[in-house]
């Protein structure tokens, strides 16, 4: 037989193409192994409250319930949105149809929250954020597969709000980011204000993320209100406090209200400028030994950086998360992500970072808030020691009741 | 058919396995969105490669095509492709404004006058509120072909917006090989002779302009439909930016070419996405090597090696 080139040239396409097609053809086996996706933000200005330090969080629950978990293999993914909806989204459909991806936490930046939330409900996977404020994810577009973690703009609002309404602030100013997280925080703020008996002079929008806030700042000032209302994030409020405190408007009187203020945030101003700011946060790692053991266990994977609230609702909601896929089993939280939601809700919630709490109908965890005073350069004992607690709001008055938020799954 | 060389139909029967096999080896998503783009920079190419047109705002048409079809498909509920027609449609008209102003000056100007009216829509889109600012429209359904066919499933809808993509190279294939894409090439070469002899450069040049944007917007809606969102990322100046390097990329002035820089820069997106906002980087020293070592692009410079028009 004699071998053409032709013949030699069609042999090795067929050859090529074969196990190419042969891969497609096979269905992925299923493992028995969960997946978790850490969708963060990388590399932009949501990069030091969320991050390589939720990561960390969410690496050292899986680490922390290994033992409890019958054998089931728990992987992590870590991703970045950019702060972009429509990557995100695109990132976290690939997750779920390629790479077997089942539960997704984390999650700063309330636009791109609501896309992912919409997806996982989609597609019936488990979200736990954590990092955005919007109460809209146990609100209108709650979902049977969301649990929102850590924090939202009610329990800042009420917490902040009231607290320096009673302290004598009670005309204010807002400088607020132009998106629906700020916006939120700017109404439920404004509501707390008037119901405490202050009044909101003013506000003006800055577009996200902003780096000079200048003419903000002075807008504010010729308002002469008493306390500027920063209804902003992440680099944005350490822009804005600092730029602040050059601009003399600390000096003069003016309170500066962070309404969303992190640890990280605090770190970055350093005490000089950050010192006599009320904040309100649902964790500090110093608060209480169960807070610090966590603490000291994570810090080995974040080089000394302590986390924040939302960081450290990663390693909450993983927790409880965990503890749900261990009673339901792998295969089964592997089907259905509305499943593990329902088992995370019927079980009461217990870690370290946030102690006893639960987990409401709507998707809200519930744990104790906590309004904390930056301690001055001279208070401070060794790193980290920035918050003095100030006041702590029990569960049944920190957050938005039930029936306000307008979730359809609420049934009165 | 279609004006092909023998070549060309060569490539396109080529182009046409690629794009029937693809779906069973790769992620379906990942080339609808290839697919998107490829044919946003083929509707660019029709600008630049053939009218010699620099037109750096294409994300305008582009992105307001998105969101007036995520606008009618969530909020009105029309049908699938309704919404992309409107969607291109809305990219017509807003290029028969912009066009209209526009074309009246050429080279740097052209392209900065593009860029400053591509911006104040960009602003529109932050501010206006149907688009929901930095949310973006989103949820938005997928909705049934012809009321018929659920588009759901990413294979069908893969299906969608392939048969979407042929139709639209096929017609710019054609528009380009007509009398009047033969006109359009005169122009590039020199606008003074077209016009004297008799052909009125102005009017060719905004219908060339308003095509493209009609198809930019085309394409618009349909990465809407296949992301279920449209967000301020379609407007922005920095996607106006990767349609011009996609094309480049690609080869200027190539049927095909821009369709393969389509996949090269959003293959770069999707799997060096691990490496976050580096990407950028590494696009720009793809561009910078481009521009020193191919200058006519991928396509291009295959074309020429092989002495072939592709």
């Amino acid at each position: 037989m004699l071998l053409t080139r032709r013949d030699l040239l069609g042999t090795v396409a067929i050859a090529a193409a074969a196990p190419v097609m042969a891969r497609a053809q096979s269905t992925p086996a299923i493992k028995p192994a969960i997946k978790i996706g850490v969708l963060g933000d990388q590399s932009g200005v949501y990069r030091d409250l969320s991050g390589p330090v939720a990561a960390a969080c969410v690496r050292q629950a899986v680490q922390d319930m290994a033992p409890h978990l019958n054998g089931i293999d728990v992987q992590v993914v870590v991703g970045d949105h950019q702060n972009k909806p429509d990557v995100g989204a695109s990132l976290v459909r690939q997750w779920f149809d390629r790479d077997a991806v089942d539960m997704v936490t984390d999650c700063p930046n309330s636009a791109v929250a609501l896309a992912v939330a919409a997806i996982c409900h989609e597609k019936d996977k488990t979200y736990i954020n954590s990092a955005a404020m919007i109460t809209e994810l146990t609100g209108a577009q709650c979902a049977p597969t969301t649990v929102h973690f850590a924090m939202d703009t009610y329990a800042l609002a009420r917490s902040t709000g009231t607290a320096m309404v009673a302290d004598g602030g009670d005309t204010w100013f807002f400088v607020t980011a132009d998106y629906d997280f700020g916006l939120a925080l700017q109404r439920d703020t404004t509501g707390f204000i008037t119901r405490a008996g202050g009044s909101v002079l003013g506000s003006v929008r800055a577009p996200f993320p902003t780096t000079d806030f200048s003419p903000y700042l002075l807008q504010a000032q010729s308002s002469g209100a008493k306390v500027i209302g920063l209804c902003n994030a992440g680099s944005d409020v350490v822009n804005s406090i600092k730029q602040a405190g050059e601009f003399g408007l600390t000096r003069a009187g003016v309170k500066v209200a962070g309404l969303l203020v992190f640890i990280s945030d605090v770190h970055a101003l350093g005490l000089q400028a950050a010192q006599g700011l009320n904040l309100t946060e649902s964790f500090y790692w110093d608060l209480n030994d169960r807070t610090r053991a966590f603490t000291s266990r994570v810090l080995k994977q974040t080089d000394g950086v302590r986390p924040g609230m939302g960081q450290a609702g990663c390693y909450g909601g993983t927790v409880h998360y965990l503890k749900a896929v261990a009673a339901l089993g792998a295969a089964d939280a592997r089907r259905s992500g509305r499943a593990v939601v329902a088992r995370m809700k019927s079980m009461p919630t217990d870690d370290d970072a946030f102690g006893a709490g639960s987990i409401r109908e709507d998707g809200r965890a519930l744990h104790p808030v906590y309004l904390f005073q930056v301690k001055a350069p001279d208070e401070s004992r060794g790193p980290w020691d920035y918050y003095k607690l100030v006041a702590t709001t029990p569960i049944d008055q920190a957050w938005r009741p039930l029936n306000q938020g307008g979730c359809p799954m609420v049934h009165s | 058919m279609f004006g092909f060389s023998k070549e060309q139909g060569i490539a396109f029967l080529l182009l046409l396995i690629l794009v029937v096999v693809c779906p069973f080896v790769l992620y379906p998503v990942f080339l609808m969105n290839v697919l998107c783009f490829a044919l946003l920079a083929c509707a660019f190419n029709l600008l630049i490669g053939y009218v010699g047109l620099m037109s750096f705002g294409h994300a305008a048409y582009f992105g307001m095509g998105a969101y007036v079809c995520a606008y009618a498909a969530k909020v009105w509920g029309l049908t699938p492709e309704v919404c992309v027609l409107l969607g291109g449609i809305t990219g017509g008209l807003l290029g028969v404004v912009f066009g209209w102003l526009a074309i009246r000056r050429q080279g740097i100007y052209f392209a900065m006058i593009t860029l400053a009216l591509a911006q104040m829509n960009y602003f529109f889109c932050l501010q206006a509120p149907f688009t929901h600012g930095e949310d973006g429209i989103q949820q938005v359904p997928r909705g049934a072909l012809f009321g018929i066919f659920s588009l759901a499933n990413d294979r069908a809808m893969y299906v969608f917006i392939a048969v979407l993509f042929l139709f639209f190279f096929l017609l710019i294939h054609r528009i380009v090989h007509s009398p009047f894409g033969q006109v359009l090439k005169a122009i590039r070469e020199n606008e003074p002779r077209a016009t004297s002899l008799g052909y009125r450069t102005d009017d060719y040049k905004l219908i060339a302009f308003i095509l493209s944007c009609f198809i930019a917007g085309i394409a618009g809606g349909a990465k809407a439909l296949v992301f279920g969102i449209a967000t301020l990322t379609d407007v922005n100046f920095e996607t106006s930016g990767e349609i011009v390097l996609m094309t480049l990329v690609g080869g200027m002035g190539t049927i095909f070419g821009p369709g393969v820089g389509a996949l090269v820069l959003k293959g770069m997106e999707n799997y060096l996405a691990g490496i976050g906002s580096w990407v950028t980087v590494v696009q720009g020293c793809i561009f910078v090597v481009c521009v020193l070592a191919f200058r006519r692009g991928i396509i291009g410079e295959i074309g020429a090696r092989l002495k072939l028009v592709l």
